[in-house]
């Protein structure tokens, strides 16, 4: 603090406060509508304090499900939810150490041409080659099925780059004191790479598994069997079921049952998030 | 490229650690790519029997199609209002965190978690908020005497996603205006204290300039973002209505190829974003190598 300014300190509180309104206020909403029974949301105005469903609510979302929209029970939602967000975070930063440590630690003919063909992923979203991407999968025959969901979004060119980096500032006499001691690649990577990395990877797997969980166009895509919808793409069936009004109540408890995952990871991992966000991005 | 002094001399080893990312790539990334660009030529006839190749024709007749162009135009108004909406309150936010000591961790805990939520999530929140029956937002815009309904009024639905994308993108630009403003030199704050510059005057004049590197990064981020993360906010919320006014590019691809299945004409488009991608990525990275310099 360069001076004291007490009326600036209390504006400074007051704009932090209205942030913090503002980005909880569309929450809070959420979470009181998911306490109310059906009936509050004939007409008028939605209700602004908790009602008195929020069991009764949220256990038949995670039990039963909406069967009208076709809507599998929470609980596989999220399970799929899960298996597919922990898959890509896995895969994606087992592929990008393994590949990362060919390009650093060998000369290979190629090596270049390597490098570019992963960079270029780095420009080649899913979202702008989702027909032929979805033709791929469609012959290998992996529609409905977790190599679907996943491996389409497994190749990673920001993880490449981030163990790349962190590679290249490891000192070499560490790599060639393992040589001399007579360890061989394999080695080196599992004893000596591994360990170093650990935040890396740990701070990545934070930022991926967000990715992973938050995936919506190509879910629903590749999926039309409800055994395999994820929670944020069966949301949205929940929210259109029919030509009635939603079943707000309800809607919204699923609203933060998805929600929450990521964001308790987020909250208590905060420092690996932000490392792992800045770090990717640089 | 740069690579270690030393090096293991393995010939087959390194090609082994590359295969499985290359295999995804080249299988999911690289090869459907180039099947999009194969298809941006030609036309498939309605049953799929044959197709022919027409050159630049699905590109020609893109352009000259008005519904094209008026994507074209609301995607642009999209990420500039969704870019210098959350930029802006996002900027504001960090400045007042890092005025404080302590309770600016609280603040900051408070204020990153949304980036955790999907966009079809957020959407569905703030659908929620501006429901034309039951919402809060139109109850309240009615007692100021406006009548909100974003299914019937377009413009009403273009702030509605905007509102939306622009509050997910906030703790993104917040961590990392907090990052850039963290790495400005404390001496230069208290030496231009000290020749009586007031706060507002030292933020224009030293702090604002200082952290341009990271304002101009998060400009090419949020365009990008806007541009291609924000399906799931139109699909949740508007889904293109009313009349088009909200179907920004990506959401345009998926309608024409996936639901309509225009196949040549999506492909064309997805060609298109390409370029814009590519640019972006390109623009993104001329800046990493030469930062803006004081």
């Amino acid at each position: 603090m360069v001076e004291n300014r007490p009326f600036l300190t209390f504006l400074t509180h007051l704009v932090l406060i209205a942030g913090v309104v503002i980005v909880v206020f569309p929450v809070y909403l959420a979470f009181i509508a998911s306490t109310h029974g059906p009936g509050e949301f004939v007409s008028g105005l939605v209700p602004l304090l908790p009602g008195s469903h929020m069991i009764e609510n949220y256990s038949m979302i995670w039990n039963e499900g909406l069967s009208s929209s076709g809507a599998p029970p929470i609980w596989v939602m999220m399970l799929n939810s899960l298996v597919m967000a922990v898959a890509i975070a896995v895969g994606k930063i087992v592929i990008s150490l393994l590949s990362a440590y060919a390009i650093v630690y060998f000369k290979f003919p190629l090596r270049l041409l390597a490098f570019w063909i992963i960079f270029i992923t780095l420009m080649l979203p899913v979202e702008v080659r989702i027909i032929p991407t979805f033709k791929v999968v469609a012959d290998l025959g992996m529609l409905n099925s977790y190599q679907g969901l996943i491996l389409p979004l497994i190749a990673s060119a920001t993880a490449t780059f981030l163990f790349r980096q962190f590679f290249l500032t490891i000192p070499d006499e560490l790599m060639e004191a393992a040589r001399v001691d007579g360890a061989g690649p394999l080695k080196f990577f599992r004893d000596i790479l591994l360990p170093l990395s650990r935040t890396n990877i740990a701070a990545l797997f934070v930022i991926l598994f967000i990715y992973g969980w938050v995936q919506y166009m190509w879910p629903l895509l590749v999926t039309n069997d409800s055994r395999y919808y994820t929670i944020v793409m069966g949301i949205k069936r929940l929210a259109a079921s029919a030509d009635a009004e939603p079943l707000w109540h309800l809607v919204m408890a699923a609203v933060i049952l998805a929600m929450l995952p990521p964001v308790l990871v987020v909250i208590f991992m905060q420092r690996l998030f932000v490392k792992g966000l800045v770090e990717t991005e640089k | 490229m740069q690579s270690k002094r030393t090096i293991f001399p393995n010939k087959l080893l390194p090609y082994l650690l590359l295969a499985p990312q290359l295999a995804v790539t080249l299988i999911f990334f690289i090869w459907p790519a180039i099947q999009a660009l194969k298809s941006s030529f030609e036309r498939e006839d309605p049953f799929g029997f044959r197709t022919t190749f027409i050159w630049f024709d699905n590109y020609r007749r893109i352009f000259a199609d008005p519904n094209y162009l008026s994507s074209l135009g609301r995607t642009a108004i999209f990420a500039i209002s969704v870019t210098l909406l959350s930029m802006a309150l996002s900027l504001l936010l960090a400045v007042a965190v890092n005025r404080l000591l302590r309770s600016g961790k609280v603040y900051t805990t408070l204020l990153v978690w949304p980036y955790a939520v999907a966009p079809v999530v957020v959407g569905i929140l703030w659908w929620f908020i501006f429901n034309p029956s039951i919402g809060i937002a139109p109850y309240i815009l009615r007692g100021m005497g406006i009548n909100w309904n974003h299914r019937i009024d377009g413009n009403q639905a273009m702030i509605l996603i905007v509102i939306a994308a622009a509050w997910k993108q906030i703790s993104y630009n917040f961590l990392f205006f907090v990052a850039g403003l963290q790495s400005v030199p404390q001496s230069l704050n208290e030496a231009a204290a000290i020749d009586g510059a007031g706060p507002f005057k030292r933020f224009w004049t030293i702090v604002f300039p200082l952290i341009s590197p990271t304002t101009f990064f998060l400009l090419i981020i949020n365009i990008n973002y806007a541009m291609f993360d924000t399906f799931g906010i139109v699909d949740a919320t508007t889904m293109g209505g009313p009349a088009q006014a909200t179907n920004i590019l990506v959401y345009k691809v998926y309608t024409d190829g996936v639901l309509n299945l225009n196949i040549g004409s999506s492909a064309a488009q997805s060609v298109i974003l390409m370029l814009i991608v590519i640019a972006l990525t390109v623009v993104q990275f001329r800046f990493v190598e030469r930062k803006v310099q004081y």
